[in-house]
């Protein structure tokens, strides 16, 4: 919370070419963006505006074409490999729209993922995990599998893996964009209680503008490049 | 350790396809235990043959009778110490599917020719007393369950009593061979059969030699074929190492034939298990995509894919490698008898065992290079 206000991530002149064949795409075409350590910034736009690929860009997931991509001070868009891999496993939680949790674990299991990856002990990873999912009230699914899940539960199962090693960054590819509005209030009501409780900083892409709304900032991107600044929420 | 659920639930994701393959695989080294056994028998009968001994048979065919009249004229050549002969009595046990090896001997000169065959001392006096009396291998005695004293009826195919082809045998005694080694089946006493057969007497099957020297076993055996040239009856006369290796030959060349067998048992067996590892894999194309989100190095994914296909192939074949070991262990030879031997030695316990991780290894390796190239955000993008 000390940090809040400084820039966590900095995006500058971000180009990302994708070829067809012959046929050059130009999905994001210099886009500078900042991210202040705990906002929670909201990402609308069409598609195939380009939104998604941003946030891999940012995630370590893609690397880009042309421009800079830096994170606490890192320049991702140089690591590759498997420093790319252990730098995402430290800082980055991903949160999916089809929530992508392995269906052969249980909840507690596929929260548990990201942990195996630290040198932390069985009983240390357990006790993450068991924080992870008193934090999105799932404590009770705990040795669920995804198919007992209702959508809305299984994307707390997701957010609890994404939560779980207390990333730098929290990135989320339309959060709510396979649930009932019900089931959506709830996860941007979560989404919303880490970032203002826990001081979460949050990049959330989203066509919904009601989930738009409950962010901090909103940015519009539109054939690559980034139309507005948007009032601050 | 941290990783083996994960493993072992990508494993059993789709429980029937790897229930299927892990059995295909456990046959496949059931297999592979009872080809080696039976390469084993076929090399074992010539390396367990005495290399003093030689084999003398008529020099059309091991199956044509010889006079027992060569016995003391075999004797009398230069260089040979011993003489007994033995004859194939190939009688039925109740079902002719209850094949055993039989053979009419001398009992003193038999036993005194193969001191690998151990009898109790008490069990081969009563045989020297009991015209009727026969030993039996500790297997045989097993199998059929028969003790000593137990009266055994065989039905003579090649020989016959004047009453008929019925036989009866008390078995005085039950002997052993050395480890792993049946040698032989049923030993009856020759006399016996040469008085009680209908076809006539003082023909025996072939003659067991021991020599003084076995640098001389050629020199010795031309002697004696020279000494039956030219007679109605002739000789060939080799080593018994070599008469076995013939007569392992004759059916073909065992060794290599289950090689050949083996190798491609396990080549489908590689294949079928590469195709249940590359469907696993494709399967969950975009599982593995999110272990590369969460921050799993392109090398350690490969691992993962590696340890369940070793995983699949070790517990496959282990269970198949253990369970034909045991089988082979307690029913041993399935042919009653006729093979010398019938075990897997350790070596190839170890070569089975260095095979499943080989399956593993060969059947993982190009579904992990497919999973370790696969780019995170086209996976992604197909979900």
């Amino acid at each position: 919370m000390s940090n809040r206000g400084t820039a966590l991530v900095q995006v500058r002149s971000l180009h990302k070419v994708f070829r067809r064949g012959s046929e050059r795409i130009d999905v994001l075409e210099g886009v500078d963006l900042d991210v202040t350590q705990g906002e929670f910034l909201s990402l609308m736009g069409p598609s195939g505006s380009g939104k998604t690929t941003l946030l891999n860009l940012i995630g370590g997931l893609d690397t880009p074409s042309d421009g800079s991509v830096t994170v606490s001070g890192e320049r991702i868009d140089r690591l590759s490999g498997g420093k790319l891999s252990r730098w995402r496993a430290r800082h980055i939680g991903f949160v999916f729209q089809l929530y992508n949790l392995l269906p052969v674990l249980t909840a507690e299991r596929n929260i548990e993922l990201p942990l195996l990856l630290t040198p932390l002990s069985r009983t240390q990873r357990r006790t993450h995990v068991a924080t992870a999912l008193a934090m999105v009230g799932l404590s009770d699914r705990a040795k669920h599998y995804p198919r007992q899940l209702s959508g809305g539960q299984e994307q707390r199962v997701g957010i609890a893996r994404a939560i779980v090693t207390d990333p730098t960054l929290l990135l989320c590819d339309e959060p709510t964009g396979d649930l009932d509005r019900a089931s959506a209030n709830e996860i941007l009501d979560l989404l919303q209680a880490l970032n203002e409780e826990h001081g979460k900083t949050i990049l959330m892409v989203t066509h919904d503008a009601r989930a738009a709304a409950r962010a901090g900032r909103t940015l519009h991107l539109d054939k690559g490049t980034l139309t507005s600044g948007a009032a601050d929420a | 350790m941290k990783y083996f659920p994960l493993v072992w639930s990508s494993l059993f994701r789709r429980k029937v396809r790897t229930l299927f393959t892990l059995l295909s695989i456990m046959i496949a080294f059931v297999l592979f235990n009872y080809l080696s056994a039976v390469s084993v028998a076929f090399s074992m009968g010539v390396d367990v043959a005495g290399s003093d001994r030689l084999m003398l048979i008529h020099r059309v065919s091991f199956t044509q009778l010889l006079p027992e009249s060569y016995q003391e004229r075999i004797r009398a050549v230069d260089g040979v110490t011993e003489v007994t002969h033995q004859t194939w009595f190939g009688g039925v046990y109740q079902d002719p599917r209850n094949f055993f090896a039989q053979f009419a001997v001398e009992p003193e000169g038999y036993l005194s020719m193969y001191p690998e065959l151990r009898l109790p001392d008490d069990a081969k006096e009563r045989w020297l007393h009991d015209r009727t009396g026969a030993v039996v291998s500790r297997s045989l005695a097993d199998r059929f369950d028969w003790e000593v004293g137990d009266r055994i009826p065989l039905q003579g195919t090649i020989w016959r009593t004047r009453s008929g082809n019925t036989w009866e045998f008390t078995i005085d005694g039950i002997y052993d061979g050395a480890e792993g080694i049946n040698s032989g089946g049923f030993l009856l006493r020759y006399d016996y059969l040469d008085q009680a057969n209908s076809l006539g007497r003082g023909f025996v099957g072939n003659y067991v030699i021991r020599i003084d020297e076995p640098s001389r076993a050629v020199e010795i055996g031309a002697a004696i074929d020279t000494r039956f040239a030219n007679s109605p009856y002739e000789t060939k006369t080799s080593t018994e190492q070599a008469f076995v290796q013939a007569f392992a030959n004759q059916i073909g060349d065992v060794g290599t034939m289950m090689t050949a067998i083996m190798i491609a048992v396990l080549f489908t067996i590689l294949l079928v298990t590469a195709n249940t590892m590359a469907q696993s894999v494709r399967e969950r194309t975009s599982e593995l995509a999110v272990l590369k989100t969460l921050g799993f190095t392109d090398r350690r994914v490969l691992s993962l894919v590696l340890v369940e296909s070793i995983l699949l192939a070790v517990v496959g074949g282990g269970v198949g490698l253990g369970l034909s070991w045991m089988l082979i262990q307690q029913q041993g030879d399935p042919t009653g008898g006729l093979l010398p031997a019938f075990f897997v030695p350790p070596r190839d316990l170890v070569i089975g065992v260095g095979l499943t991780l080989c399956l593993g290894i060969a059947s993982g390796i190009l579904p992990g290079v497919h999973a370790v190239r696969l780019r995170i955000v086209d996976a992604l993008r197909r979900t």
